[in-house]
């Protein structure tokens, strides 16, 4: 493949300035507001990364807590996703499931958040208790709501309870005031909601930045797939836009508790903010990552010109583009959506980080977008993206390559609430069981769930965001609609088990892992479901190929989810990590780890924190969160071996045409790999034995993982690693594991 | 756009003066005894001759900058608004010229805004301040 070139005279000339307004309901929405209660509290800002106290609140019944952060909690939690997973343990019981008042919703950005001066430090994570998957899911967002928490005085909020009705909590880190107030009446839909939000809560127009909203949207109180938009005020657009926090139904725990919206007001905010040890080290590792991604990203993978679209092609290249629910790798029609095009859609001539410091600025934004279908039909909108993940499901994976229908799929994605990651691969699977039969349009009252159909499939949306139809059933999330389609006797039940698909209850994102055992394991071997961001290794393995071996690819399985569970730990995006390397990144020795950049990270916890870690250290670090999440899986009833199963279309060719679309492949792999002669044998033969070999070997890079992991052959993390991580000073996580070994 | 420029056939980079401009600089506009700080460098090459590192007003960190503390001035000068920066030091990486710089004692960068007390200053006359047209927005 050549490298895309940028041409600035071919970016489309749309005015990024115009859109549809919504301050005209304003004080409709004001009026609909009562304060429930008020309290005051003392704004403070971190010292060494920390403010060393996070905040309680019960929605349910009204409780405002401060409580310590403790140096138990940041020795083995650190921050950020650490410190939400041990507190939504304290407050669940094995028994809790998602919609029990005690589940919570714990964001919080991590001790190195709120960073100024490196790419990629604005993060939030939230982590609450999945409807999908019943045990932890955690979620790394942008936007700016972390960091100004962070700035206003508390390391993490904790939500717990459930509101009689719909509730905004806000938090002003200026005056001093955490305030909860019902609101009956106004918009729900987060492009709507938080326009007017944060018009409403900023002094004045300077302030507007220093605002953020989370909000969900309609969608997410009809379905298990909600998600939460976390805002921030774009300066140029003179427009509130989102980050999400897709995967795994967050959005349906945030408005199943009736919370309608948290905002928070933070301080301006300045370079000094997190009060780091080392500020000198932090301005010159900036400085440095700055200027590579000037003079590297444009040869390299232009994040800053296509944002993480640029993939689309390469993985269409490489056939590992998943194209009509993952069956195939690859579509004639992917020029439509690849990035050569969004790099003219999207505004270029603009900022697009989700916090302040990102030079690589993937927040790409496609504007003046005029909406065809829904209650917003006729608008102009911002949308956000499309990201890599958007457009391979939403697009791809679903056969629809028009790009403004694609758009505004992800629009109404984002302001309904909902992950549009499920929802590509929900209705991927959704139009496989229409074109299989497994679905026709009586079973979809009506819906002609054909790929491509863009309206159909906009319409499916609707309807679940006004919970009736099919879209409601849709809403279910594969595993519950694989359950259900089985349940009334439509289609095969091993056909629609392996072609739907999730593991532990989570939709897979949008790569292909059929050829990639790297990947295979990588979204199998999990701790919350298939979501790439615990291990991205389709590119190293397939594209890259660094890791050739079966002894790489486990190796990979071991320290790659513990590398990335480190960004999480600490507020930080993984994106700049490896989206763009050093001119002579390829020289060194592991290569594929990135080791400046991971050097680059030590010295910014170090230069924080004033805890002197080196690349072992940061690994040891995730171990013990990693495998707290893991037992925590366990205690919550999931998290053994067969909890890790993969669907047979992440591993290999279910149906005649995928094995022929590919004959020539897998025909070889059965000399190679199995020693035998494919000749004379029919597809279906040759199927059975690739069935055999491709779930032995994933079986078999089980045992290889879980062993390089500490783990029993079951998927258990043992004493001796427990001990060996400090866990064991948790006596309840040993008792889960007592139970299993 | 008011520029700075120098011109190298009187300007020896230093060889036989006391960079009087750089003292200057970093005295009158930045109140540093320092003229490391100051927002002109003048380097000289071991095998003659020599450059300045000064801001041409290209604008580029504008461009960057996510807190829009960047603007132009009347006169077309990138004028750096404390109160907005965020001290994200986008501007100094994204500088192609390294005019943009930081002192280790201030959070905010700072950069020659072309206010000539350098000139002044010059025993060779090397600098001066001259009107150019202000160049098109990049795309960076």
């Amino acid at each position: 493949m050549s490298q895309l070139v940028f041409d600035p005279t071919k970016v489309m000339d749309i005015d990024y300035t115009k859109r549809t307004e919504y301050l005209d309901r304003l004080e409709a929405l004001r009026a609909g507001m009562r304060t429930l209660k008020e309290v005051p509290f003392q704004p403070s800002l971190p010292d060494k990364g920390y403010t060393n106290r996070t905040l309680y609140v019960n929605v349910g019944n009204l409780e405002v807590t401060e409580k310590p952060v403790t140096q138990q909690m940041k020795d083995v939690f650190i921050g950020g996703r650490g410190f939400g997973l041990y507190h939504l343990w304290n407050a669940v019981k094995p028994t809790t499931r998602w919609n029990d008042p005690e589940n919570e919703i714990v964001i919080s950005p991590g001790p190195v958040a709120g960073m100024t001066q490196y790419a990629g430090t604005g993060k939030s994570l939230v982590v609450s208790l999945s409807p999908q998957t019943d045990i932890p899911i955690d979620s790394n967002v942008g936007g700016f709501y972390g960091p100004l928490l962070k700035f206003s005085g508390f390391d993490a909020l904790e939500l717990q309870g459930k509101a009689d009705k719909d509730v905004i909590l806000f938090v002003d880190g200026v005056k001093g005031i955490i305030r909860i107030e019902e609101v009956e009446g106004g918009p729900e839909d987060s492009h709507v909601l938080a326009e007017l939000l944060t018009h409403m809560y900023a002094e004045d127009e300077k302030d507007l930045p220093n605002v953020s909203v989370v909000s969900s949207g309609a969608a997410a109180a009809h379905s298990l797939i909600g998600m939460l938009n976390f805002s921030f005020y774009d300066r140029r657009r003179k427009c509130v836009r989102f980050k999400q926090a897709g995967r795994g139904g967050i959005g349906t725990v945030f408005r199943d508790k009736r919370i309608r919206a948290l905002v928070v007001r933070g301080p301006k905010v300045a370079g000094d903010l997190n009060h780091p040890v080392d500020p000198e080290t932090i301005a010159k590792t900036g400085i440095k990552y700055h200027k590579e991604i000037r003079e590297n990203d444009g040869g390299q993978c232009m994040m800053r010109r296509n944002g993480t679209a640029h993939i689309v092609e390469i993985m269409d290249a490489y056939d590992l583009l998943p194209v009509h629910n993952f069956q195939y790798g690859s579509h004639p029609d992917v020029h439509k959506i690849d990035s050569a095009y969004w790099q003219q859609r999207c505004t270029q001539a603009t900022v697009d980080g989700c916090w302040y410091g990102c030079s690589m600025a993937c927040a790409k934004g496609a504007d003046g977008l005029v909406l065809k279908t829904g209650p917003y039909k006729g608008d102009m909108v911002t949308v956000d993206g499309p990201e890599y993940e958007n457009a391979a499901g939403l697009g791809s994976n679903c056969g629809v390559f028009d790009p403004d229908y694609l758009l505004e799929l992800n629009f109404y994605c984002d302001t309904y609430g909902i992950c549009t990651i499920t929802w590509g691969t929900l209705t991927a699977f959704v139009m496989e069981c229409y074109q299989r039969g497994i679905l026709n349009r009586e079973r979809t009252c009506g819906l002609e769930m054909t790929w491509g159909n863009a309206e159909a499939d906009l319409e499916m949306m609707h309807q679940m965001a006004r919970g009736e139809g099919f879209g409601k059933i849709a809403g279910m999330g594969v595993k519950k609609m694989k359950e259900y389609f089985i349940k009334q006797g439509w289609g095969d039940p091993q056909l629609i088990n392996d072609i739907g698909m999730e593991n532990k209850g989570l939709e897979y994102s949008q790569y292909m892992s059929k050829e990639s055992l790297a990947q295979q394991g990588g979204y199998a071997l999990t701790n919350k479901g298939p979501q790439h961001d615990e291990a991205w290794l389709i590119f190293m393995d397939m594209v890259n190929k660094q890791i050739p071996t079966f002894e790489d690819k486990a190796e990979a399985l071991y320290y790659f989810p513990l590398f990335r569970t480190w960004f999480g730990l600490n507020g930080f995006c993984k994106l700049p990590w490896n989206d763009v390397v050093p001119a002579n990144n390829s020289e060194q020795p592991e290569a594929h780890k990135v080791p400046e950049h991971v050097q680059n990270y030590v010295d910014l916890f170090s230069a924080t924190t004033g805890v002197k870690i080196d690349k072992e250290e940061l690994i040891v670090q995730s171990a013990k969160v990693y495998n707290f999440q893991r037992v925590f899986n366990i205690r919550m009833g999931k998290g053994l071996r067969l909890h890790d199963a993969a669907p047979y279309r992440s591993l290999g060719p279910v149906t005649k045409e995928e094995y022929e679309s590919r004959a020539e492949r897998y025909d070889q792999q059965i000399v190679t790999e199995m020693g035998l002669d494919p000749a004379g044998k029919s597809t279906e033969e040759k199927m059975a034995l690739h069935r055999t070999w491709r779930t032995g070997r994933f079986s078999k890079l089980m045992d290889s993982v879980y062993a390089r992991r500490g783990w029993t052959s079951n998927g258990v993390p043992t004493l001796e690693r427990l001990k060996e991580l400090g866990l064991d000073a948790f006596p309840e996580v040993v008792d889960v594991v007592k139970q299993h070994l | 756009m008011k520029q700075l420029v120098i011109d190298f056939q009187k300007c020896d980079a230093g060889r036989n003066c006391n960079h009087e401009c750089e003292m200057e600089c970093a005295i009158k506009v930045f109140k540093v005894d320092d003229p490391a700080q100051a927002a002109l460098q003048i380097k000289a090459y071991e095998e003659g001759g020599g450059k300045a590192i000064l801001c041409d007003q290209c604008g580029d960190c504008m461009v960057v900058c996510p807190s829009e503390a960047l603007k132009r001035n009347k006169l077309g000068v990138v004028m750096i608004d404390k109160q907005l920066c965020v001290g994200c030091y986008m501007c100094i990486g994204f500088c192609e010229k390294d005019a943009f710089m930081r002192n280790p004692d201030w959070i905010v960068p700072h950069k020659c805004t072309s206010c000539g007390v350098c000139v002044k200053v010059c025993p060779h006359g090397a600098l001066s301040i001259v009107d150019v047209p202000e160049p098109a927005v990049r795309i960076i």
